[in-house]
């Protein structure tokens, strides 16, 4: 399968601790990733280095490549606005803006210079939709996104990253402050969504990285031990620590 | 697509499909492997030998998926059951498969000798032991437990049948030393046949435990 995104020996430091070392993973078109490990781990960093947001963090050194769609992102040339653009996020709690449902989803195409009502129309509701909340909340789009469930504010948030037209989804553990069946609903939405985008997942949560996930890798102490078919992770994983952690013995 | 678990659910459906698949293909391997007995028809028995590499696959297959959606999924509930009673009916479908490969080949090693006796009994059973192993597969499909009881307490009349062609075909051994040969290969037939029925028994008893959660009491 045709990779999406190619890390190749990726070091990352903050100042001088390393967090991440030599880390090399492949993030296949379509698929799901998802990065598993134990707190600390350097699965959070590693996320957060695809779109280069630890750029905003003081003391970041990074050595090694990212290559998006074969382009090193840590090229001079690119702009990181138009990156992060390419390569949304969503966050563990959902952070929908104290506007309207309408709004927080316009946001986006507006400030990209979008004025045109019925377009925003459009791309509100193809994105609601798409998102698996349109049914929910069709007929209050103009309520204040702040009233919406958490599971609803979550999805109302991969909304908002999917009307900027996204080609790559990172999700920073994006259930663990939702309940059971929101936290289904997130999951069914994530087998969904792969099937446009790239989607690479956080999780302290080993089951749903086993249910959603048609890749995983396992990070300890800022490396990455095993890549694999997910299948293969939680049937037959290779390294011993891989086993342990997964099985509850270390983490 | 809000609907909870979706792409879930439709693993374990095509999954009880493919079972039920597997169950139509070894239904066929058992009419040919008795038609080719009846008939004395060795290509017949061959093409029967020939299948049970598919069966074999399918059974691999099946237990792959069912290992997979347990590691993965964390079933509880209906839906363990839907794929630990998946585990154990392939192994049971494809013990079956084996048996009718065993008929088969007995086809081919009495080959074109004439019978010791025509055969009453045997083709019976082979009636009733087809009749247990679809309406096992049918209660599967439609969790029928009535229909499952009803395979379980076939199976008594199976083992009268295979005790009756036993005693019968030991006088003949018992008369004529030439014919021993014949009469174990047709006591291996009814062996067989005795054994698909237990299989098939269990296929019933699996479909039990499936819909209510209960264990049939063994005999």
């Amino acid at each position: 399968m045709e990779n999406k995104i190619q890390v190749n020996k990726l070091k990352l430091y903050y100042t001088e601790h390393l967090a991440l070392n030599k880390v090399s993973i492949d993030v296949a078109k379509n698929g799901v990733l998802a990065l598993i490990g134990p707190s600390g781990c350097g699965k959070s960093t590693f996320l957060k280095t695809l779109n280069r947001m630890n750029d905003l963090i003081e003391g970041v050194r990074i050595e090694g490549e990212v290559l998006l769609d074969g382009d090193n992102i840590f090229h001079p040339d690119v702009d990181v606005v138009h990156l992060r653009k390419r390569v949304g996020m969503v966050f563990q709690r959902p952070n929908p803006f104290p506007m309207s449902i309408y709004d927080n989803i316009a946001y986006g195409p507006r400030i990209h210079g979008l004025s045109n009502k019925a377009k925003l129309d459009e791309i509100v509701e193809q994105s609601l939709t798409r998102s698996a909340l349109w049914d929910e909340v069709k007929d209050r789009l103009k309520t204040s996104a702040v009233s919406m469930s958490g599971g609803q504010q979550q999805r109302l948030c991969i909304a908002r990253l999917l009307a900027v037209e996204p080609e790559v989804l990172l999700m920073d553990e994006p259930c663990s402050a939702l309940d059971p069946i929101s936290t289904m609903k997130i999951e069914e939405l994530v087998s969904e969504l792969k099937k446009e985008y790239t989607i690479v997942m956080v999780t302290h949560n080993m089951q749903q990285a086993a249910r959603v996930s048609d890749s995983t890798a396992f990070f300890l102490m800022g490396e990455m031990i095993e890549q694999d078919k997910t299948d293969t992770i939680f049937t037959r994983p290779r390294d011993k620590r891989t086993e342990d952690y997964i099985t509850g013995r270390f983490g | 697509m809000t609907v909870v678990r979706q792409s879930f659910d439709q693993d374990l459906e095509s999954l009880r499909q493919d079972l039920v698949r597997m169950g139509e293909i070894v239904q066929v391997a058992i009419k040919e492997a008795v038609d080719a007995l009846a008939k004395r028809d060795k290509d017949l028995a061959h093409s029967v030998m020939a299948g049970d590499d598919v069966i074999d696959r399918m059974q691999v297959e099946i237990e792959d998926r069912c290992i997979s959606l347990i590691a993965r999924q964390q079933p509880v509930a209906t839906d363990l059951r839907i794929l630990g009673t998946g585990l154990k009916i392939t192994t049971d479908l494809e013990r079956i498969g084996d048996h009718a490969f065993d008929i088969a080949k007995i086809v081919l090693l009495i080959g074109d000798e004439p019978l010791i006796k025509p055969l009453v009994d045997i083709p019976r059973m082979a009636e009733i032991v087809q009749k247990m192993l679809h309406d096992s597969l049918q209660a599967y499909l439609m969790l029928d437990i009535q229909l499952a009881e009803q395979v379980c307490r076939a199976d008594e009349r199976v083992d009268e049948l295979y005790n009756q062609v036993f005693r019968e075909l030991l006088t003949y051994m018992l008369e004529d030393t030439k014919k021993i040969k014949q009469a174990t290969q047709l006591i291996f037939v009814a062996r067989y046949l005795e054994r698909i029925a237990d299989h098939s028994t269990n296929v019933a008893e699996w479909v039990i435990y499936l819909a209510t959660g209960e264990r049939l009491r063994k005999k």
